[in-house]
């Protein structure tokens, strides 16, 4: 044990399903922006020229349904086997309970399967693995499902110029198992001290929702927001993203013993390709090293690591991945895992219920 | 500081040359936006090694007030 590396014995990933709502949101033709050239160097900047969003009364734990039924039922699992359910959001069905408790029902699974939230973000797919993993490794359940993912585009204002245009919804499961030789490396990272710089600030209990919660706010900028919309301080998570992310991942790939060239992709929580490009080149990595999904579908909260992963088909299969979420917190996830020959690896468009 | 003024006169694409020195009031450009803000962090994190933040630049009404604040860090 090194530098609090978590080293998980015996565990695979084995699919991986996506799925999107099938309502398509150009940011070029969003009314949002003053102008085409205001349109043009958002997309410029963030690399969002499209995303999708959830139609009215669907909800992302629509989509992981039929994202989690699908991958059950490509891996021909049975579903008494499925030991753990988590699923990692921070737009729930409900406040409470749980939204991985209403699914265990939902899906049909064993009331002997463990189900928990875990309320995290843009590292919250990272964190989500290494804790289903942990669950397995200790041969206490033989396989889990993660959902993951976000309702974002309910969540931000409408009129917020910088969130609304860059949220996309998806929702996503994927399958692990445990299997003798297998293993997966992970380096979670906290610095609570930027809680501030992406936050809903009211609706919990330090600040209880109020009348004045729900007030429309202007900013200098022109966005707009209520307390209970989500606020981005850009400049500190854009500041903390190209300094912290490439220094933290840097040093766990140090630990491994891996060489950036011996990592077929780099799977990044798709936050800004500004950005993304910045780290990009501080970790000397090869574009070809380095997919996006962002450009299609936006910034995709928890979502966005398995949905750039889906988009890569069957070219998944047999590669080393490094994986890396990293936002709202501040929080940075980091991982090391490799895919098998049989990987599934699907992405679906929500058909409604 | 004359490296510092090159550097982020390198970012701008319309600003002349001649407004751009140790006084000046760099928010106020009529060019400042958040993709030259992110240049901004970006070129000081390459240059300078240094992390600089909302809080720096919302402080730091000159050039020389913010080049003051990233020597300090």
């Amino acid at each position: 044990m090194t530098d609090g590396i978590l080293n998980i014995s015996n565990v695979q990933v084995s699919g991986s399903v996506s799925c999107v709502p099938k309502t398509k949101i150009s940011n070029l033709e969003n009314t949002l922006f003053n102008s085409t050239d205001e349109a043009l160097k958002f997309v410029e900047m963030t690399g969002v020229e499209e995303k999708r969003h959830l139609d009215p009364g669907v909800l992302v734990s629509d989509l992981c349904y039929e994202a989690a039924a699908l991958l059950i039922k490509k891996l021909a699992w049975n579903k008494d086997e499925i030991g753990v359910l988590i699923m990692v959001t921070q737009t729930p069905d409900y406040l409470i309970p749980n939204t991985a408790i209403i699914l265990q029902n939902r899906l049909g699974l064993s009331k002997n399967t463990a189900c928990f939230d875990i309320p995290l973000g843009c590292s919250g797919f990272v964190y989500g693995a290494s804790v289903l993993s942990s669950m397995i490794t200790s041969q206490g359940f033989k396989k889990g499902i993660l959902l993951v993912g976000d309702s974002s585009s309910l969540l931000a204002h409408k009129e917020d110029k910088t969130l609304s245009p860059l949220f996309g919804d998806a929702g996503c499961a994927t399958a692990f198992e445990f299997n003798e030789g297998k293993d997966l490396k992970f380096k979670l990272w906290t610095d609570g001290s930027g809680f501030k710089s992406i936050m809903i600030p009211d609706g919990g209990f330090r600040n209880i929702l109020s009348e004045e919660s729900l007030q429309v706010v202007e900013d200098k900028d022109g966005s707009k927001r209520t307390k209970v919309n989500p606020k981005m301080n850009g400049t500190d998570v854009f500041s903390f993203g190209i300094t912290q992310v490439p220094r933290v991942l840097k040093s766990f790939l140090q630990n491994l013993n891996k060489e950036v060239s011996e990592i077929d992709y780099f799977l990044f929580h798709q936050a800004n390709k500004f950005m993304l490009e910045m780290i990009r080149k501080k970790i000397k990595l090869d574009p070809s090293q380095m997919p996006y999904s962002m450009i299609k579908y936006g910034n995709t909260s928890s979502a966005s690591i398995p949905l750039t992963l889906s988009l890569l088909g069957d070219d998944a299969r047999n590669k080393k991945f490094a994986i890396c979420g990293f936002g709202i917190g501040l929080s940075i996830g980091s991982g090391y895992f490799e895919i098998g020959d049989r990987f599934i690896n699907e992405l679906i468009e929500y058909e409604g219920r | 500081m004359e490296e510092f003024i090159e550097s982020f006169y390198d970012i701008l694409d319309e600003t002349e040359k001649n407004e751009i020195n140790k006084n000046t009031d760099f928010k106020n450009l009529d060019e400042w936006d958040s993709m030259v803000t992110l240049m901004l962090i970006a070129m000081v994190d390459e240059n300078y090694a240094k992390q600089i933040s909302g809080t720096d630049l919302k402080e730091s009404l000159t050039l020389e007030n913010l080049f003051m604040r990233i020597q300090s860090k």
